[in-house]
């Protein structure tokens, strides 16, 4: 009887999948057009699930191998099965073989979901429960149920067990069992459920809105932070997404894929900071808002909020209710100010890309969170609290602290600083950013150029002529007012001729780098740590030995995450004789310091600061002294009220501890041996 | 003056809005009284608001033009008038013509003259109430409106005027709603013909820029935290003024001149 039943079970589980998908497909179709090369995406994927997302699965060594074996057991158990028992080839000596090989396929993806099953008993709060509550047990269904028809196949088992009203109750169950497991698994990978994201994952991977963030065959570690522009010479391309239906498909579909794993919201910091963003429920949203309906079925951690449990999922249906064309987030006078997904949540990202880069479904949350922010700022001017005055300021100023353009060089009256108006050409154009009118960032960059004094290098700054990078204004969706400044800024560098731009701001940093090109500005753009490490490796700086106390390095977002530079401060670091004492969040996992994105302008509140818990990090390593580098991360962490620690730019520290090279030591050796002039260097008596 | 307002359903609200001058940079841009008179306009729960300038178009007056526009308007109606022209005339034959209940601008303008005139001279060529430095209109029923004034430090005056009317706002007024930039670049700028009267006297004028005026050092010689707060929170006054009247010229002029002797703003 089993032979007969179970063709026809996998195939017209096979042919509702087929349904679903055309369903699914339409559901992502609904999104905006964006060409992608469809076969060479396909064929890129095996290599960018293999290596890229398993690369990320990875960092969790005991999920990632429950993952290998339950998956990778799947996989080969649903393709034998479909030969094995689907086409009947079980029987001869291929087909034995065939049959041998899926019982190992299926006792592999048994103990795969033994696995699954241990971690579902007692589940951390990030992942989510609800229909997730149910999987461990569908893949035991499908493993167990799929090996003992196999069994049977393979002949392990008497000839007569199926006989008999017994054997007949036994087929019954049997194919019970197979039927549960093949409606969860290859069904419900196309028509909703947990396996979902198998199907929306795998496509998502082929057809990614950003190809170049996967790594390749020829190397390069893949990279792809910025944002893409808008498109505004066209008045009829939509200013950011209103609806659901206004993300692009391939947005759509990354959504899709989302496997509520939960580990963007364990490194949100907004989230930790309790302020209504879950960047999992976000994402959540978005496919509820695809489908249309209601949040109720959702069950992992809301959105925090100042009230104990946080806003209220489900409750009413009405409140939280998405359509594909259905705005996103409701306007002040509509639908009683509710809809699929309030402002605050939107406003409240630092865009520091943690939970992009921890994101195993490679969905790109700060994309979405940026796309949704444009409408609210481009269409309803809607930017909250001191944003919109902000704005203003880089709209009539230039800088976003309303300055006089003209006082821009006034901290440096006596540093004499030479402009490229005078010199039309230099090694290095110096991007002072507007840390250049914020006090304490003046320090850094009076100590920053005196490194640059002491290694003599060529280098001139823009003076007056410079402007905000437009980082501010991008990240508060202001696109027009980023590309304002971008296009003036780009048509200013091109009148003077350089080799590189050095900046300590990693948001000019990033936004120079990966952001201007799209706009036709492409440069060479180092960041300071970066470049005081090349001249240090050069032999053009010379140290006195660390004499202070414990140090550790806050990796700033933008530098780590956004452009993979982890090594070259802690090289500078270790130049300056400290050893770091690394945080239990550094490198890429390094926490926010709460400073990007505008989040201190949108300021969005919270239970607890950003930068408190950062502090509270520091701390733990037993640090006196925090070395960072960008001066977001300066001011607030400074702003941290009773701090154990002292907070650094790691140019002060170059800075303090330069031994000048006596001239004709430094003129003579300059890049031949440069150990012997660290050597003399630090004979000199202080 | 015109019953049929009174039964009307909506406010018809004009908005004169001009273009004003960053003061940093001078970069155009919304003039900031002007944008609270929007903000007001659109407080209004019945109002029908419609947004008028008169003056020269340009890049730069493009631009904060737009801005008003994207304070959430379809259209703004321009009365094309070259540079010097007096825009007087041609805003008192528009405001007749369409007849608005209610007329609010700012102050006075950021640019140009800035005199303040411009509210007083249309009220009195239209012959209609001013009423100036609004902070809110509360409530129009029945042709009359029930206005709240801003008097300095906080205080408030509430007035109940018979429409039409204009009124003025200064920075009492509440502060405007940011300007986005997808309605600012889809709004249409309406162009209409109007009268062109060259400002005669204008044109004889000698124009230069501002000097900044010496400001009087507030000295605090407070002795205790409660005066130090009374001196913080108290405007800056010279306190030793003196009121004359029933003088001649003579005596004012010599007061003045023996003043400003004391002031040391004239040697010798």
């Amino acid at each position: 009887m089993l032979e007969t039943l179970l063709p026809i079970l996998i195939f017209a589980a096979l042919g509702l999948a087929l349904l679903g998908a055309g369903r699914r497909i339409r559901l992502w179709r609904q999104g905006r057009p964006s060409p992608v090369p469809i076969l060479k995406g396909l064929a890129a994927m095996p290599r960018r699930y293999l290596v890229d997302l398993h690369h990320v699965v990875a960092r969790d060594k005991a999920m990632s191998n429950t993952h290998v074996a339950t998956a990778g057991g799947f996989v080969a158990a649903a393709v034998l099965l479909i030969l094995v028992h689907g086409l009947g080839l079980g029987s001869g000596l291929a087909g034995g073989v065939l049959g041998w090989a899926l019982l190992v396929a299926s006792a592999t993806m048994f103990l795969g979901s033994l696995f699954v099953y241990r971690r579902r008993r007692n589940p951390p709060a990030r992942l989510s429960k609800g229909v997730w509550m149910r999987l461990p047990k569908s893949l035991m269904a499908f493993s167990l149920g799929v090996f003992a028809i196999t069994l049977l196949r393979v002949g392990l088992l008497p000839e007569g067990l199926l006989e008999g009203a017994g054997g007949w109750i036994l087929a019954l169950v049997l194919a019970a069992v197979v039927t549960w497991g093949l409606a969860e698994m290859v069904v419900g990978m196309t028509w909703g459920g947990p396996m979902k994201h198998a199907f929306a994952g795998a496509l998502h991977l082929a057809f990614h809105r950003r190809p170049e963030r996967f790594s390749t065959k020829a190397g390069g570690e893949g990279r792809s932070t910025g944002l893409k522009a808008l498109d505004l010479d066209d008045p009829e391309a939509p200013l950011g997404v209103e609806t659901p239906a206004d993300f692009t498909w391939n947005q759509l579909l990354g959504f899709d894929a989302c496997v509520q794993c939960g580990r963007c919201e364990a490194v949100c910091p907004a989230f930790a900071a309790g302020q209504p963003l879950n960047p999992k429920k976000l994402i959540q949203d978005m496919v509820v808002g695809m489908a249309g309906g209601s949040d109720a079925a959702y069950a992992g951690s809301p959105y925090p909020s100042q009230e104990p449990g946080g806003k209220p999922v489900g409750e009413h249906s009405l409140e939280r209710y998405g359509s594909p064309h259905g705005p996103i987030v409701a306007s002040l006078h509509e639908h009683d100010g509710k809809a699929l997904v309030d402002a605050e949540t939107l406003w409240s990202c630092t865009t520091c890309r943690a939970c992009v880069e921890e994101c195993p479904m490679m969905i790109e949350h700060v994309d979405a969170i940026v796309d949704m922010r444009r409408f609210l700022t481009l269409e309803r001017g809607q930017t909250p609290n001191k944003a919109p005055e902000v704005l203003d300021n880089l709209i009539a100023t230039d800088n976003p602290g309303g300055f006089d353009p003209g006082a821009r060089m006034h901290w440096a009256t006596d540093l004499e600083l030479p402009l490229m108006a005078d010199l039309q050409q230099v090694d290095v154009l110096l991007w002072l950013g507007d840390g250049a009118f914020d006090m304490r960032n003046q320090r850094t960059l009076r100590a920053l150029v005196k490194v640059l004094r002491a290694a003599r290098v060529d280098f001139a700054v823009l003076g007056n002529e410079e402007r905000d990078s437009g980082d501010v204004a991008r990240r508060l969706g202001d696109e027009a007012t980023f590309q304002s400044l971008a296009r003036r800024n780009i048509a200013t560098l091109a009148t003077y001729r350089f080799q590189q731009i050095l900046t300590c701001d990693p948001h000019s940093f990033h936004v120079l780098g990966n952001e201007y090109g799209e706009l036709g500005g492409v440069y060479e753009v180092r960041h300071h740590s970066t470049y005081i490490a090349e001249l240090y490796e050069a032999g053009r700086l010379a140290f006195r030995p660390w004499k202070g106390g414990r140090v550790t390095w806050h990796d700033p977002c933008y530098l780590g995450r956004y452009n993979g530079e982890y090594e070259a401060p802690r090289q500078v670091l270790r130049a300056l004789g400290i050893e770091v004492a690394e945080m239990e969040r550094s490198g890429f996992r390094s926490r926010c310091c709460g400073g990007g994105g505008g989040a201190p302008i949108t300021d969005i509140p919270g239970k607890r600061r950003i930068p408190d818990m950062r502090m509270n990090d520091v701390r733990e390593t037993g640090a006196e002294l925090v070395a960072v580098g960008c001066p977001q991360c300066t001011a607030m962490l400074e702003g941290v009220v009773d701090a154990g620690a002292e907070v650094r730019d790691i140019a002060e520290l170059v800075a303090e501890a330069l031994v000048e090279p006596s001239t004709s030591v430094a003129t003579d050796a300059v890049g031949h041996d440069a150990r012997s002039i660290r050597h003399l260097a630090e004979e000199v008596p202080l | 003056m015109r019953p049929e307002t009174q039964v009307a359903p909506s406010l018809a609200v004009t908005v004169l809005v001009s273009v004003g001058r960053h003061p940093l940079t001078g970069r155009g841009r919304q003039a900031d009284q002007d944008a609270r008179g929007v903000e007001l306009a659109r407080s209004i729960p019945q109002a029908e608001v419609s947004l008028l300038h008169a003056g020269p178009l340009g890049d730069a007056s493009e631009t904060a033009l737009r801005g008003y526009l994207g304070m959430g308007f379809e259209s703004l109606l321009l009365l094309e008038q070259p540079d010097g022209a007096d825009v007087l005339p041609a805003l008192a034959e528009r405001l007749e013509a369409a007849a608005p209940q209610l007329v609010i601008t700012g102050e006075r303008a950021e640019q140009g003259e800035g005199s303040g005139l411009l509210p007083y001279l249309l009220a009195e060529r239209l012959g209609w109430p001013l009423v100036s430095g609004l902070a809110a209109v509360e409530e129009v029923a029945e042709g009359v409106a029930t206005l709240l004034l801003a008097l300095p430090r906080g205080q408030r005056r509430r007035l109940r005027v018979r429409l039409p009317v204009i009124v003025t706002v200064n920075a009492a007024a509440p502060s405007p709603r940011q300007s986005a930039y997808g309605p600012a670049r889809r709004g249409q700028l309406v162009l209409e013909e109007a009268q062109v009267v060259h400002d005669e006297e204008l044109a004889k004028w000698q124009v230069q820029p501002a000097r900044k005026r010496p400001k009087r050092l507030k000295i605090i010689k407070a002795a205790s935290a409660r005066d130090r707060f009374k001196a913080a929170a108290a405007k800056a006054e010279g306190g030793r003024g003196q009121v004359l009247t029933d003088v001649t010229p003579e005596q004012g002029a010599e007061a003045i001149l023996r003043l400003l002797r004391e002031e040391g703003v004239l040697r010798r």
